[in-house]
C-alpha cells in the first residue's frame, strides 16, 4: 500500500514498504520549462532529509533536488538520459529519479499529504 | 473639380504577405549560407606557398598519417562565406545596443588603426626588453590614466577579461589575509550580484553568503553590517549596482568592512556612469577590475577579447601578480618572476602568459587620449543622461521597480505586462523586429522579468526618441490586448526563435565528417 | 567631442523632459564629498585624431618590430604570416562591434562560426569535442587541470617539466587552490620518469608537446600509464601549427587539449589578445568550461545555431558554475577560423611543412658552430641549442649585430641552472634564407 507526500521544495517521495521513489512535481517541471537534463545521485550513495541529491537543468536554469526522507539510492532513471522530456511528460511516473531503500519514516510523516500540498500550490 | 480616385494605388492597402518563394532560397540580400565544411574541394587552398619536401629523421615517429578532414576553399569563396555570415548580425555600428550592464558604445576605428601599428603589432612578448620600450611605455601610461582616473595607487595590468580581473583581484584579497595570518573565507554578496560575483569567489576558494537588498534596490546596510565577523574575507559590491542605482550608503559601507578587518571588491562593469566624476578610491574599494570592453570602448568582437585591469589600494598593492612593470633610470623593464622583485612586492602567482592584452591596451588608451579628462566626464553624464531620458519617458507606459533618478542604466520589469499573455522575452522579441537588438532582459534577478537599458553617451537625441517611441507603442500594444505581434515573434530577422531545448537535450557541437577520422580511444 | 552626440540644446531638453535642474542633480546618490572637480585628474584634455595618433606612433617608433630583421622568437608565441583577407574580414562592423550571440535570431553569423571553429579546433587536435575557445593556452591548461580534479575527485595535478613556465605559475596560482601541483624535473631535451609519480590521488598528468624547449614527446605511454591509475592526460600545445604535421594529442591518448591558437589568424601583439583552444571526450561535455554553441533548428525548421549548456556558466550557476568565465576570444577566434579556411587541408599541411623544414635546415647549420650543440632530437619549428656561454648574453650581443636570435631558456628558467646556456630559437614560414644565414653568420662570430 503505496503513499505519496510532498515538499515545500516540490519534491514529491512515493514510499512502499522499504523502499521510496522521488521526483519533482508538475508544478516544478511548469516553472522550469523543458528539462535538458538532469544530474542524478550515484548508486549507494546515503542522502540525509534535505541533502542535495540531484539537478534538473532546463536551458535557462539549473536546479537542486534535494533528498525529501534519508535512505540510500538503491536505483537511478537511466532512461532520463535519453529523454529527458520524460520530466515534463510525466513527472509523477515515468519522470522519476531515484529509488531508495530505508526511507526515514520519521521524515516522511513531516511531509505535506496530496491535499495539504494542493492548497500549498494554490497559496503560491 | 472633379478628383480622379481610380487609378494606381500609392500605398499599400493591406500588408501583404512578401511569401513568394525564390528559386535560390535567398531573398535580395538575405543569403543563405552552409558551413565551410560544406563547401570546398579537395586540394583547393586559399594561400599560396611553395611544395616542400621534409625527413621525417626528427619527428620522432610521430608523422600524421591520416588526413584531418579540413575543407580547401580559394580567397573569393571564403571571403564570401564570412561576408554572407557577418551579415547576419546585429552590431553597434549598425543600431542601438541598449544592453545594460554591457555599456554598448562606439568603438573607434582610430583604436583599430593604433592596434595595428607594426611597432605595437608585431612585437613579441619575450623579445628582448630594450627593443619593447615603447610598448612598456604604453602599459605605463594606461596604468597612469587607470590609477588616476580610479584614485587608486597602483593596478594590476595581465587579466585578460572582467571575470578574470575580479579573480585576480580576490586573489589578492586572500593573499592579504593569509599574509596577515588570518583564516577568512566567507564572502559577502548582494543578492543582486552578477553570477561572475559568486562564481568568482567560489573559485578563489572563498564560500558566498547572499545579502539582501531593500526595497529601494540597495543593499540593505544593517543586514551587512549583522553578517560581517572575523571570518569575513571580503564584500563584493557592484557600484553603481546592477539596478541601476548608485550605492548611496557606500562610503559607510566600506567603513563597516574595513573595521571588520576585510577588504572591500568593487566590481566595475558600470564605472561608465561615474569616470571622470568619481573615484572609487575615494569610496574606500580595495579592488576593483576595469572592463575595458566596456568603458574604454574596445571592441566587443562577438564575446571577446576582454582585458580586465584592477586597480588596487595600498594594502593590496604588494600582492599584485606577476609580471609587474617598472620604471627606473635604465627605463621600462618587466618583473616576470621571483627572482627580481622590488622591495615589499609578495606576488600571489601568475594570472596568465606573457604581461596582458596589449591589443586592447593600445585601444583604450587610444580612447583616452581622444576623450581626455574632459571628454571622459563628458561622456558619464551623457550615459546617465540619457539612461534618465528614456527612463522618464518610459515609467508612465512601462513600469519601473525603482523610482529615480538612475545612473547610466534604466531598470523596468515586467508587471506593466501582467494580465496581457505577453512576457519580457516576447517584448524583446519584438524589439528584434523593430530593428532593435533587445535590452538586457531578466537581470538582475532581484526584480520580476527584468529589462535593464543601457543606452551609452554614443546615441543622439534623435536615436533616443526613435528607440522610446517604438518601446511605447510596443508597450502600449501589449497593453491594449493587440496579441498579434508578439506571436510567434520574431518573424523578421535572420532566423525565426530558435529551438533551445532541442539544442540542449541533443548537443550537437560540431559538424562530422562521414568518416571520422580515429576517434581518441 | 566627435564621438558624443548629444549637443548642449539636446541635454537642456531632456533635462526638461526629466525634470532635473542640472546634470549633477541627477547624481543626486553621489555623497557630496565624492565628487571631485575635474581638475582633480592629472591628465590631458580632448585631442584630435592627428595628435593622438602622433603620440602614440611616436611609442610605437621606439619599438623593434619583429619583422625589421632577422628573428626566431617563440617560445610560446609564434610569428606567421596572415593572409590579408583575415584583418580585412574581422574588422566588418558586424563582426567587430557585435555582442555575445545572446539573441541567436539576430547573431547566426557569430554563431555559425563558432560551430565552424568548435569543428576545427575538433579535427586538429583528434577530440570528440571543442568549445568556442577560452582566454589563451595559459588559462585553458588551468581549467583543463580544475576539470580534471572534478571528474576524478582527485587533487593533484603533476606536470611534465617541458610545460611553457609561465603556463606552470598560471595553473599553479589556480589549481593550488583546489589541490596540489606537483612539478617534475626540468630536463631540457630529455623526458623526466612521469609515470612513476602517478598514483590513486592523481587527477591528471600535465604534458606539453612540442614542449618549451621544442621537442616532440610521445604521449601514448603516459596516456596508458595515466588510465591505468584512473587519471586524465591533459596534453598541452602551444604552437598549433605542429598539428599539421604530427600526430594530434587526441590520437594519443588525451583526455583533455589545452591550446594556444594564437599562431593561425592572430599576430603576436605583444602577448595577448590570443586564443585558447579547448578540447575534450565527449563524456566530459558537460564539465567543460567555457562558451558552447550548438546546432538547432528555428520555427521555421531551417538549421540555425545557438549557445548551449549554458546551465555550466556563471550567468546561471553561480557559485556551483564549471568557471567563472565570461567573455570567450571571439574575434580571436574568428580569426583564426578564417585562416585555417584560407589554409584549408593542403595548405595547413604544407604550412607545417615549411616550418618544419626552415627549422631543421637551420638546426643543422647552427649546430656544426663550434661550441653549440643540439639538445632537441626530434622538434617541429622550435629547437633548443646548448652554447658554450650564457644565452642571455649571446642574445643581446646579436642584438648588436641586428639579430633576433631566440629567446634565453633563463628568461622563462631564471632559478634553473641548466638552463643558463640553452637558447630557444623558433623558425617559420617568415624567415627567408637570408636570415637564417645572416643569423648563423652572427653567432659564429659572437661566439669565436
Amino acid at each position: 500500500m503505496s503513499e505519496t507526500r510532498f515538499t515545500d521544495q516540490h519534491e514529491w517521495v512515493r514510499v512502499d514498504g522499504d523502499a521510496a521513489t522521488v521526483g519533482i512535481t508538475r508544478y516544478a517541471t511548469e516553472q522550469l520549462g523543458d528539462v535538458v537534463f538532469v544530474e542524478l545521485p550515484a548508486i549507494g550513495k546515503t542522502l540525509l532529509k534535505g541533502a542535495e541529491a540531484a539537478v534538473v537543468e532546463s536551458v535557462k536554469a539549473a536546479s537542486e533536488v534535494y533528498s525529501p526522507v534519508g535512505g540510500t539510492v538503491t536505483q537511478v532513471n537511466d532512461a532520463l538520459n535519453d529523454d529527458p522530456s520524460k520530466v515534463n511528460g510525466d513527472p509523477e511516473g515515468e519522470g522519476w529519479f531515484f529509488k531508495l531503500k530505508s526511507p526515514n519514516t520519521v521524515d516522511f510523516s513531516a511531509l505535506m499529504t496530496p491535499e495539504q500540498y494542493a492548497d500549498y500550490v494554490k497559496g503560491l | 473639380m472633379t478628383m480622379n480616385n481610380q487609378g494606381r494605388p500609392t500605398a499599400p492597402g493591406t500588408i501583404e504577405s512578401n511569401e513568394l518563394p525564390t528559386i535560390s532560397g535567398d531573398r535580395g540580400l538575405d543569403h543563405e549560407e552552409k558551413l565551410i565544411f560544406e563547401l570546398g574541394r579537395p586540394g583547393m587552398s586559399g594561400v599560396d606557398m611553395p611544395q616542400v619536401q621534409i625527413s621525417e629523421t626528427r619527428l620522432a615517429g610521430q608523422r600524421r598519417r591520416g588526413p584531418i578532414g579540413l575543407p580547401g576553399l580559394s580567397e573569393p569563396e571564403v571571403v564570401r562565406h564570412y561576408v554572407r555570415l557577418s551579415r547576419m548580425n546585429y552590431a553597434i555600428d549598425a543600431g542601438l545596443y541598449p544592453l545594460g550592464s554591457c555599456t554598448m558604445k562606439h568603438n573607434p576605428r582610430l583604436n583599430e588603426k593604433m592596434a595595428r601599428l607594426p611597432g605595437f603589432s608585431d612585437l613579441h612578448p619575450l623579445a628582448p626588453q630594450s627593443t619593447t620600450q615603447g610598448a612598456l611605455a604604453l602599459i605605463a601610461e594606461l596604468m597612469r590614466w587607470l590609477t588616476t582616473l580610479t584614485g587608486m595607487p597602483a593596478v594590476a595590468m595581465s587579466p585578460k577579461a572582467g571575470a578574470h580581473g575580479e579573480l585576480c583581484g580576490m586573489l589578492t584579497i586572500r593573499a592579504a589575509i593569509e599574509a596577515r595570518g588570518e583564516k577568512r573565507l566567507r564572502v559577502l554578496v548582494p543578492e543582486s550580484a552578477h553570477g561572475t560575483n559568486p562564481a568568482t569567489a567560489t573559485f578563489a576558494g572563498f564560500t558566498v553568503d547572499e545579502v539582501k537588498a531593500t526595497p529601494d534596490g540597495r543593499v540593505d546596510v544593517a543586514a551587512l553590517e549583522a553578517k560581517l565577523g572575523p571570518d569575513v574575507g571580503a564584500l563584493m559590491l557592484t557600484n553603481p549596482n546592477t539596478c541601476g542605482l548608485f550605492e548611496r550608503d557606500i562610503v559607510r559601507i566600506a567603513d563597516l568592512v574595513h573595521k571588520a578587518g576585510a577588504y572591500f571588491y568593487c566590481d566595475g562593469a558600470n564605472f561608465n556612469a561615474i569616470a571622470g566624476r568619481v573615484r572609487p578610491g575615494d569610496l574606500g574599494v580595495d579592488a576593483m577590475h576595469i572592463n575595458l570592453h566596456k568603458t574604454f570602448s574596445t571592441p566587443h568582437g562577438g564575446g571577446g577579447p576582454g582585458a580586465g585591469p584592477v586597480v588596487l589600494s595600498a594594502a593590496l598593492a604588494p600582492f599584485a601578480p606577476l609580471p609587474l612593470l617598472l620604471h627606473d633610470a635604465k627605463g621600462f623593464r618587466l618583473i616576470e618572476d621571483r627572482a627580481d622583485l622590488p622591495a615589499g612586492a609578495k606576488p600571489f602567482g601568475r594570472m596568465c602568459a606573457f604581461h596582458g592584452q596589449m591589443g586592447m591596451f593600445v585601444r583604450a588608451l587610444a580612447y583616452m587620449l581622444s576623450h581626455g579628462r574632459d571628454g571622459v566626464r563628458q561622456a558619464s553624464e551623457d550615459a546617465v543622461l540619457s539612461a534618465n531620458y528614456i527612463l522618464a519617458s518610459l515609467k508612465d507606459t512601462m513600469s519601473a521597480p525603482f523610482a529615480g533618478p538612475c545612473m547610466h542604466e534604466a531598470l523596468f520589469d515586467e508587471h506593466f505586462l501582467e494580465g496581457t499573455g505577453v512576457s519580457t522575452l516576447d517584448f524583446a522579441k519584438v524589439m528584434i523586429d523593430e530593428g532593435y537588438h533587445p535590452m538586457t532582459v531578466y537581470f538582475p534577478l532581484v526584480v520580476h522579468g527584468a529589462m535593464l537599458i543601457e543606452p551609452t553617451e554614443s546615441e543622439s537625441k534623435e536615436s533616443l526618441d526613435r528607440f522610446i517611441h517604438v518601446l511605447r507603442t510596443i508597450a502600449q500594444e501589449a497593453k491594449a490586448g493587440k496579441r498579434e505581434r508578439f506571436e510567434g515573434a520574431p518573424r523578421l530577422a535572420p532566423r525565426r526563435r530558435l529551438d533551445e531545448t532541442a539544442g540542449a537535450r541533443k548537443p550537437v557541437l560540431r559538424w562530422k565528417p562521414k568518416d571520422l577520422p580515429r576517434a581518441a580511444e | 567631442m566627435r564621438y558624443l552626440p548629444l549637443t548642449p540644446s539636446d541635454r537642456t531638453a531632456m533635462l526638461a523632459k526629466i525634470g532635473a535642474r542640472d546634470i549633477d542633480a541627477l547624481f543626486c546618490d553621489v555623497p557630496k564629498s565624492a565628487v571631485v572637480p575635474l581638475s582633480a585628474f592629472d591628465l590631458p584634455d580632448t585631442q584630435g585624431e592627428m595628435e593622438v595618433e602622433r603620440a602614440l606612433s611616436r611609442l610605437a617608433d621606439k619599438n623593434v618590430a619583429a619583422g625589421a630583421g632577422p628573428f626566431f622568437c617563440g617560445a610560446g608565441a609564434y610569428r606567421h604570416h596572415v593572409p590579408a583577407a583575415v584583418d580585412h574580414l574581422i574588422q566588418r562592423s558586424e563582426f567587430l562591434t557585435s555582442y555575445t550571440p545572446y539573441q541567436p535570431e539576430i547573431a547566426q553569423g557569430t554563431l555559425q562560426y563558432l560551430f565552424e571553429f568548435q569543428t576545427q579546433v575538433a579535427l586538429l587536435t583528434g577530440m570528440e569535442v571543442a568549445n568556442a575557445s577560452l582566454y589563451d593556452g595559459s588559462t585553458a591548461t588551468a581549467e583543463a587541470v580544475l576539470m580534471a580534479q572534478r571528474i576524478t575527485k582527485r587533487p593533484k595535478a603533476i606536470f611534465s617539466g617541458g610545460i611553457h613556465p609561465h603556463y606552470a605559475e598560471t595553473t599553479e596560482t589556480i589549481a593550488n587552490l583546489h589541490g596540489q601541483v606537483t612539478r617534475a624535473p626540468v630536463m631540457p631535451g630529455r623526458v623526466a620518469d612521469l609515470v612513476s609519480l602517478i598514483d590513486e590521488d592523481t587527477a591528471c598528468v600535465v604534458v606539453q608537446s612540442p614542449d618549451v624547449f621544442g621537442l616532440i614527446r610521445d604521449l601514448k605511454p603516459i596516456a596508458d600509464a595515466a588510465h591505468a591509475k584512473g587519471a586524465l592526460l591533459v596534453a598541452v600545445v602551444t604552437e598549433i601549427v605542429a598539428l599539421g604535421l604530427i600526430e594530434p594529442p587526441g590520437f594519443q591518448g588525451a583526455d583533455v587539449v589545452a591550446a594556444e591558437g594564437q599562431s593561425i589568424g592572430n599576430g603576436l601583439n605583444f602577448g595577448g589578445p590570443y586564443v585558447g583552444l579547448f578540447a575534450t571526450r565527449e563524456k566530459f561535455l558537460r564539465q567543460m568550461p567555457g562558451r558552447l554553441c550548438g546546432e538547432t533548428v528555428d520555427a521555421d525548421g531551417r538549421r540555425g545555431f545557438t549557445l548551449t549548456l549554458s546551465t555550466r556558466e556563471q550567468h546561471i550557476r553561480r557559485e556551483k558554475a564549471t568557471s567563472n568565465i565570461c567573455t570567450n576570444s571571439g574575434l580571436c577566434a574568428l580569426a583564426f577560423t578564417i585562416h585555417l579556411s584560407l589554409l584549408g587541408e593542403e595548405g595547413y599541411a604544407k604550412l607545417a611543412r615549411i616550418n618544419h623544414a626552415k627549422a631543421s635546415s637551420l638546426a643543422d647549420r647552427l649546430s656544426k658552430i663550434k661550441g653549440v650543440s643540439l639538445i632537441t632530437p626530434s622538434f617541429f619549428n622550435e629547437f633548443t641549442l646548448k652554447l658554450p656561454k650564457p644565452a642571455a648574453a649571446v642574445v643581446e650581443e646579436l642584438l648588436g649585430k641586428g639579430i633576433v636570435g631566440g629567446v634565453p631558456a633563463s628568461r622563462l628558467l631564471p632559478d634553473e641552472p641548466s638552463a643558463r646556456d640553452l637558447l630557444i630559437v623558433a623558425v617559420t614560414e617568415t624567415n627567408t634564407d637570408e636570415d637564417c644565414t645572416a643569423f648563423a653568420k652572427a653567432l659564429a662570430e659572437v661566439l669565436s
